[in-house]
């Protein structure tokens, strides 16, 4: 009788990549929810028709590259990259928007860096920029009004027949500037109160949106507590967008206040569902807290002074850049050593 | 309440310890055959000093150590040696070492015991004598020799001597059991290592998950200075380093020892055996061993001798059912699978899990790492496993190198977390090994270099020294000549007296004269000695020509070794050095026809009648 032969250790958790992604899909839902209850059907088509094209090219590439195709489709990351996608394009992005972002997200950003565990770029935030610097029209006009799915949003069949017209534009009465947008934009010539009795902004902070950062700021607490994630980089990130918007944005008059900062636009979901991709983040957690920290300083940056209303994707992007660099000063103290052994060998300090 | 700290990282992997503690500890008995490998320890093997066929008895010292650090080995029954052979012993590589084979004759009759009636009357090197003689090396897993780890260095003060009763890893209860059942010897031998080290505090650091042995421990320490430190459940909390971070807050400097900090680990086992050799004189030849898993129908510990085959141990615990499909020799997160179960027990062997392939199944095949992290927050020794995994798979060792890969205690946290299946302590132990071995070449490199280097420096110094010493002469010669000259002036200007030097010069002249006539005269009578010989003073003709033969076949030598590198190395002097070599030889060639002829003659001349 042969006896395994193995390597220690032979106890093994149970969870598998496969499962983790699994959760992360999971927790996404309540903010899925949030999103079709107050911005209609169309986020929930988005998700089915992004994570489709993005398991059919991941399916398509992973053959032309002679990978065993159901074993990289089995860890379900395509499927989360897909997700994220249908989480943030706008509600009646046209069919072929989100294909280009989806293929571009799976095929481009991470199978042809080397696939799965490879990637030094987000591949969903890359799908996001590039849709957005190529179409910046439909990127920007097919945001949906918010309004409760069963009182004004259009129904399931008129939400897809938009979506599936691949025109650039949908019908203006269902479209609405985003929140961020919105005051962006009006600010300069308006008062605060001016700009805020636009129906974009409901009675609370931004209409609907509220609701879907809250939905998943819960999800995200749910993969914190399941030990998916760390804290650091969505709290480091959240905390760095706060204190922007505390140091330079308190003049509501001028800026945009941080409450709107916070839960308008794709902060709570950059935070711990965008931010977290834990392929092209920062490793150690002081790497985290300047990683995350570095995201919450751009995303306000872009939003307040550059061109774009919202800024999830080129900051997680620009980060991303920096990610080898900040591993390298970031190592933390090992146990029985005085500091941490920073830099790169033979030309950082020892 | 004992202060605790808190070590980072750390997993709670399913303890599977109630399998084996529904039972007592239970005698193995005695198996057929015994094989005592003579390297059971850290440091040098023992040598057998008793030969085939001698009957030995229980206890009698059959393998010592002769040099350098080591315990001996002693036979755990009485009966007769029948072999000293290679055989397979317990190692990852499954390899075979030296063992001595004793065949028991079912008597048990134990060699005569020396115990010591009060250890404090001896003095302290008696007493780690005779710790060293009872074969005693650490119980734990590593077999350090105790005695040599209970004598610090001289600058190095214990202060805290902590009895290591964690037991962390899962499955395992060896040492929970003992402490159950024998708290009282555990507490004895503590007391003796504590004699010895005289340390401030005596600490046993204890799991909460084995409220019984906390309780019998509790119970045997009344009285003592010992405190009982009942820590949280979390693996690795028994690896030295935790365990001194949990107790004392402080931690191991990296490459260092824990008497650098003034700490020492002493394992459960092994102070039971301190115990037994001190007090009752007995040698270490059982340890308790858990023999567990579901292969097996009756899981538990056994109080086993040392060299009793695996597979006889695994048979007093139930039969194996034909489920076995894992074999593990020590716990499940730092054991090594076992190739056969036909090695034996050894000082170290603390468990043996029979596993079947669902309780311990093959690993799930691997995926790319997705930087998760979860191994960085398993990590007790707060190393990023996911770079160094990045490093040692790329072959990246400097950077892996540089992230303190040598600081991993290769506790298999990690690889227990990893959702990738990554098996990441195999990359580590690779990682390992390649920079060991590149560091031994490096190590051979540099010194081939150092002595190459010593040797063109002592050339150049001969060659320098030579040239001082050429001229530091001419300098001489410079000034003597310089002293003449000036002597000559001065004498020329103190205006001596013009017959005096005249009268100098005749004396010379004269002096001349006679060496002239005297040279004459040998002259004479060498052409008269020339009609029978060539030379009238053969002897030191022959030597110098001999000295003359030996220069030139030297000088013929380097020429023709230089010439062979050279051609070797497709020099362009090549040309230069053969019309050299050829030059040389001519050289020595004649030198010989010299030195032939010159003996020719010598011995012509010796043969000459004396009357001639």
């Amino acid at each position: 009788m042969a006896l395994a032969q193995q390597s220690s250790p032979h106890a093994r958790n149970a969870r598998s990549t496969s499962q983790v992604m699994l959760w992360v899909i999971l927790a996404a839902l309540p903010g899925l929810l949030a999103l079709t209850l107050f911005f209609g059907w169309g986020n929930l088509i988005n998700v089915v028709w992004c994570i489709a094209v993005a398991l059919a090219a991941e399916a398509a590439i992973l053959k032309l590259r002679k990978r065993p195709v159901a074993f990289f489709l089995k860890d379900n990351t395509a499927a989360v990259t897909g997700l994220l996608l249908g989480l943030s394009l706008p509600q009646f992005a046209p069919w072929w928007v989100s294909a280009i972002a989806v293929i571009a997200a799976i095929v481009m950003a991470k199978q042809l860096y080397g696939g799965l565990g490879s990637n030094p770029f987000n591949p969903a935030m890359v799908g996001y920029a590039l849709v957005l610097i190529s179409f910046p029209v439909a990127m920007t006009t097919n945001w949906a009004q918010p309004g409760l799915l069963w009182e004004s949003a259009p129904g399931f069949v008129d939400t897809l027949g938009m979506i599936a017209s691949g025109q650039q534009t949908a019908v203006d009465a269902f479209t609405m500037a985003t929140p961020l947008d919105e005051y962006k934009h009006k600010i300069t010539t308006h008062t605060a109160a001016e700009v805020l009795a636009h129906p974009t902004f409901g009675d609370g902070v931004a209409r609907g949106w509220e609701w879907v950062n809250a939905a998943f700021l819960v999800g995200g607490l749910v993969l914190v507590g399941l030990k998916i994630i760390t804290w650091h980089i969505p709290v480091s990130m959240l905390a760095g967008l706060a204190l922007m918007s505390l140091a330079f944005g308190s003049n509501a008059d001028l800026y945009a206040p941080l409450s709107m900062h916070l839960l308008a636009g794709g902060t709570m979901l950059g935070a711990f569902f965008i931010a977290t991709d834990p392929v092209s983040a920062a490793s150690s957690h002081q790497g985290k807290l300047i990683y995350g920290a570095g995201i919450g300083i751009l995303i306000y940056l872009i939003r307040t002074w550059g061109a774009y209303p919202d800024a999830v994707a080129f900051s997680v992007l620009l980060m991303n850049f920096a990610v080898p660099f900040i591993d390298h000063y970031t190592p933390p103290r090992t146990y029985g050593h005085h500091k941490p052994r920073r830099g790169i060998p033979g030309k950082g300090q020892g | 309440m004992t202060q605790l700290w808190d070590f980072s990282g750390g997993i709670h992997p399913a303890e599977n310890k109630h399998l084996s503690t529904s039972r007592p500890i239970t005698d193995a008995g005695l198996p057929e055959v015994l094989v005592l490998p003579l390297q059971q320890h850290i440091g040098e093997p023992a040598e057998a000093c008793v030969a085939v066929d001698d009957r030995v008895l229980k206890g009698q010292k059959v393998a010592d150590v002769t040099g350098g650090m080591g315990v001996p080995v002693h036979a755990p029954t009485s009966g007769t040696i029948e072999s000293v052979s290679l055989q397979p012993v317990p190692h990852p590589s499954g390899m075979s070492d030296w063992c001595i084979t004793l065949k028991p004759d079912g008597k048990d009759e134990w060699a005569p015991l020396n115990p010591v009636t009060n250890y404090r009357d001896l003095d302290r090197e008696t007493v780690l004598e005779r710790i060293r003689d009872a074969g005693i090396s650490g119980m734990g897993g590593a077999g350090f020799p105790t005695n040599i780890k209970l004598r610090p260095p001289r600058d190095r003060k214990v202060n805290t001597l902590i009895l290591n009763g964690a037991e962390c890893e899962p499955y395992i209860t060896a040492d929970d059991m003992s402490m159950r059942e024998n708290a009282g010897e555990i507490i004895a031998g503590l007391r003796i290592m504590a004699w010895v080290l005289r340390p401030e505090r005596v600490v046993i650091g204890i799991e909460d998950n084995k409220p019984e042995a906390i309780s019998a421990l509790r119970k045997a320490a009344e009285g003592t200075q010992t405190e009982i430190a009942v820590i949280p459940t979390k693996y690795p909390s028994g690896g030295e380093k935790q365990l001194i971070q949990i107790l004392t807050g402080m931690e191991v400097p990296s490459g260092g020892i824990p008497a650098d900090i003034g700490v020492m680990c002493q394992n459960v086992g092994t102070a039971i055996a301190v115990s037994a050799a001190i007090h009752r004189g007995e040698p270490l030849i059982s340890r308790v061993t858990t023999v567990t898993g579901d292969a097996v129908t009756d899981p538990g510990n056994f109080e086993v001798l040392i060299g009793t085959p695996i597979d006889y141990l695994l048979a007093q615990a139930g039969p194996t059912q034909n489920k076995l499909h894992r074999l593990v020799l020590g716990g499940p997160m730092m054991g090594y699978t076992l190739e056969t179960p036909a090695v034996p027990v050894v000082k170290t062997t603390n468990c043996v899990i029979a596993a079947t392939a669902t309780e311990l199944p093959d690993p799930a095949p691997e995926q790319p790492c997705i930087r998760c992290s979860m191994c960085a927050e398993a990590c007790p020794m707060e190393l990023l496993p996911q770079q160094l995994f990045w490093y040692s798979k790329s072959g990246e060792l400097d950077k892996a190198e540089h992230l303190n890969l040598f600081d991993c205690i290769e506790c298999g946290a990690c690889s227990y977390v990893c959702p990738s299946s990554i098996p990441l302590v195999q990359y580590y132990r690779a990682a390992k090994g390649e920079i060991r071995v590149q560091q031994a070449e490096q190590l051979k490199a540099d010194r081939a270099r150092e002595r190459f280097e010593a040797r063109q420096a002592r050339l150049e110094r001969e060659q320098q020294e030579k040239e001082q010493r050429r001229k530091e002469r001419a300098k001489a010669a410079a000034e003597a000549q310089a002293k003449k000259q000036a002597e000559a002036e001065k004498a020329e200007a103190e205006g001596q007296p013009a017959d005096d030097r005249a009268a100098k010069a005749t004396l010379v002249q004269e002096a001349l004269a006679r060496k002239k006539a005297k040279a004459q005269q040998q002259a004479e009578t060498k052409a008269g000695a020339s009609e029978t010989s060539t030379s009238s003073e053969p002897t030191p003709d022959i030597d110098a020509l001999e000295k003359q033969l030996a220069q030139a076949t030297a000088k013929l030598n380097t020429m023709q070794s230089m010439l062979e590198d050279a051609r070797a190395e497709n020099a362009d002097n090549v040309e230069k050095l053969e019309r050299a070599v050829t030059k040389n030889h001519d050289r020595v060639k004649r030198a010989e026809e010299a030195l032939a002829e010159a003996r020719l003659s010598v011995a012509a001349t010796d043969t000459q009648p004396t009357d001639s």
